[in-house]
């Protein structure tokens, strides 16, 4: 399996992260990590959403699941693994969330993860993807989050974007295409 | 990455070309040019290292592992424990440091299914509370109560991002699948940080109980 790096987008204290070429018929798959991706405002979530227009509008409709795994550091509070349904869309078109409630108290806090975009320029079916995620929540402790989902769309997605559910965000995403 | 000479990178351009066809991807390639650097030229994910196991009380990776890539991949083919029933675990060191004691906070969970099949509570998916670390400093748990018959073994996939970092602490994910010791499947999905912003540098595996018996491990770097 080759792995192309295509594009590297480095934010700093910007409101979103957004891919807006290369997203085309020349891969089956797209992988987008992040590193170390830093909200600017405590307790947001981290998401993404895709566009069909190059990225003039992101609100396509999806429909998703998502659930979790958390642990404090501390040893309290609920340490669970739990499906989320305030976290799923059901034919919603909003950004959808990668990370929740994630921390900045401490400089040192971040999430990291990678996102699977399946066939994004089929004109036949819906595109699919699903995202692996882990960062350091709000109250200090790791979370593991998994989602995953389709466009339900049969144009093509050819635009992808990251942001925060409020304010700014710092770090990389990267996006690979994959043969 | 590892520069490679023009008679290495010759090697690799006819190995990675003819590969289905005169040379079977691995151990040749590594014969032929070292384990460094092996993938295709211009690649974006580098092999970087191999580790052939052979009855070693930990596996420790002690190069490699520096500000180059921001994540690292390490996958795990036919992990063989020598002791039946053990626990596959990992520690980090940070650079300057002494001693695999870094301090981890994670979570763990996992899906079971007996060749029986089973029943009721013997099948399913659960949090694992006591495999999960808050603020420890232990080897963390990987995959649990591996089996050590002939054909018994874990195979799994870790990442760890961005260990040079010394800004953020540093975030690993790990997914595994292992043959139970009482003959099942049992996958384990296991995350956390490592909770320092001192840069990671060195990486080491081993079994609860007993040796690591056989088994591969490889170490890739993502661009």
């Amino acid at each position: 399996m080759a792995m192309t790096l295509i594009t590297t987008n480095t934010s700093s204290d910007a409101a979103s992260s957004d891919f807006t070429s290369s997203i085309d018929n020349t891969y089956k798959l797209y992988i987008f990590k992040f590193y170390d991706v830093e909200p600017e405002t405590e307790s947001v979530y981290f998401s993404f959403q895709g566009s069909t227009d190059g990225g003039s509008n992101y609100d396509t409709t999806m429909t998703t699941t998502n659930f979790i795994a958390s642990h404090r550091e501390d040893d309290g509070g609920t340490t669970q693994l739990i499906y989320r349904t305030g976290n799923d869309q059901a034919e919603g078109s909003a950004f959808q969330l990668l990370c929740q409630s994630m921390g900045v108290g401490g400089a040192d806090e971040s999430a990291v993860g990678e996102l699977h975009l399946f066939n994004p320029s089929n004109t036949t079916y819906v595109k699919h993807f699903y995202c692996t995620a882990q960062h350091y929540q709000d109250t200090p402790g790791s979370q593991n989050s998994f989602t995953a989902g389709y466009f339900n769309t049969t144009s093509a997605i050819d635009a992808v974007s990251f942001k925060m559910s409020s304010d700014n965000m710092d770090g990389t995403i990267k996006m690979y295409g994959v043969g | 990455m590892v520069e490679q000479s023009g008679t290495a990178l010759l090697l690799e351009q006819i190995c990675n070309h003819h590969e289905d066809k005169i040379m079977p991807l691995g151990a040749f390639k590594a014969a032929l040019m070292g384990t460094a650097g092996v993938s295709a030229a211009g690649a974006d994910v580098v092999l970087l290292s191999t580790t052939t196991v052979s009855d070693d009380a930990t596996v420790d990776i002690t190069s490699g592992i520096d500000s180059t890539y921001g994540e690292y991949i390490f996958r795990f083919y036919n992990i063989h424990p020598a002791t039946d029933s053990t626990e596959f675990l990992f520690q980090v060191n940070g650079a300057g440091e002494s001693g695999f004691n870094e301090t981890i906070t994670s979570t763990q969970f996992r899906t079971y299914h007996p060749e029986s099949g089973g029943t009721g509570g013997s099948i399913g998916i659960s949090y694992d509370a006591s495999r999960d670390q808050a603020e420890g400093t232990a080897y963390q748990e990987l995959s649990a109560e591996v089996g050590s018959g002939n054909d018994e073994s874990l195979a799994g996939i870790l990442h760890l991002f961005n260990p040079a970092s010394t800004t953020y602490v540093k975030h690993f994910i790990w997914r595994g699948t292992a043959y139970y010791s009482e003959d099942a499947n049992y996958a384990n999905w296991t995350a956390g940080y490592i909770n320092t912003t001192t840069a990671i540098d060195e990486i080491s595996f081993m079994f609860a109980s007993g040796n690591v018996e056989s088994g591969t491990i490889k170490m890739w770097g993502v661009k």
